[in-house]
């Protein structure tokens, strides 16, 4: 079950508004390699995991990447803050305020919807945290190009600690499946959600 | 109310409970670090104490029952939000 804390896990700040770097800051919202992606599939992953220990991991950063998703919403809402129709048409973006007004939606930094296209969960643990890891590192890639995208010092660290936490989360996963990989190949221990013979 | 006070009391609070959430991950791939066992308890100390400080001015963190007894009028669902912080 899940709780609400009425919090960020870290505060999220902007110098000023800046309509157009919100454009493509939503890719971390609703974009292939983004919080939504990361957190949807590590929390649906969880119920094909052998051990306690990869169960533990994918449902505390799944858990984790919502609270990640939240922030990158709180990053959009400060960047669009006050911003009128013609901010939105300078920016580019003109299509976010037709469809959302105000409000965030997710999608990419091209305006693609999210789709579930974007995760997998193949049931096979070896397979699935592989993926865990390479999303890991598509996500960490992103962050540094949106950092290198603003020179805004505030929006700058706020995008920072994000991709810290992606350098984490890839440890982690690495950590696992090295664990589980141990696991499957003791002899007593047979991983086959359903028999292969 | 000042808001600023607010984040920055808040920010104590963040500080901390990153501590309790970066050792709960490490505790997940290596759980029979005692040490880390340790560190992820001093957290938690520091923690109850400075969410105390922060509810008593500002409201409740949790809901569902695992904020503690509310006060009338019902102060969950008072702002500010998280984003507007």
């Amino acid at each position: 079950m899940w709780i609400y804390e009425k919090k960020m896990e870290h505060p999220v700040r902007v110098t000023c508004p800046d309509v157009k770097f919100a454009k493509m800051v939503i890719t971390q919202y609703g974009g292939p390699d983004g919080e939504l992606s990361a957190s949807l599939r590590y929390l649906n992953q969880r119920y094909s995991m052998p051990t306690d220990n990869a169960k533990a991991v994918l449902t505390d950063i799944g858990t984790e990447e919502l609270a990640h998703m939240e922030m990158i919403a709180a990053l959009v809402h400060k960047l669009t803050d006050g911003a009128c129709p013609e901010d939105y048409k300078a920016a580019g973006w003109e299509g976010q305020w037709t469809q959302h007004d105000s409000g965030l939606f997710w999608s990419d930094a091209n305006g693609v919807p999210w789709t579930a296209k974007y995760i997998a969960c193949l049931g096979d643990p070896i397979t699935d945290l592989t993926e865990d890891m390479a999303a890991e590192q598509k996500a960490r890639t992103t962050y540094e190009h949106l950092i290198c995208a603003t020179n805004d010092p505030l929006a700058k660290a706020t995008l920072r600690f994000l991709w810290e936490r992606e350098v984490v989360h890839f440890q982690r996963f690495g950590e696992t499946l090295d664990t589980v990989q141990e696991w499957m190949s003791a002899s007593k221990h047979m991983w086959a959600g359903h028999g292969m013979e | 109310m000042d808001l600023s006070e607010q984040a920055a009391m808040l920010k104590r609070v963040q500080e901390i409970e990153f501590v309790a959430i970066d050792l709960n991950l490490y505790l997940d791939t290596h759980p029979c670090d005692a040490e880390a066992v340790n560190d992820y308890n001093c957290a938690v100390e520091i923690l109850k104490q400075l969410k105390k400080e922060y509810e008593k001015c500002y409201g409740p963190l949790l809901n569902f029952g695992w904020g503690g007894y509310s006060q009338a009028p019902w102060r969950w669902a008072m702002g500010p939000w998280p984003w507007e912080l």
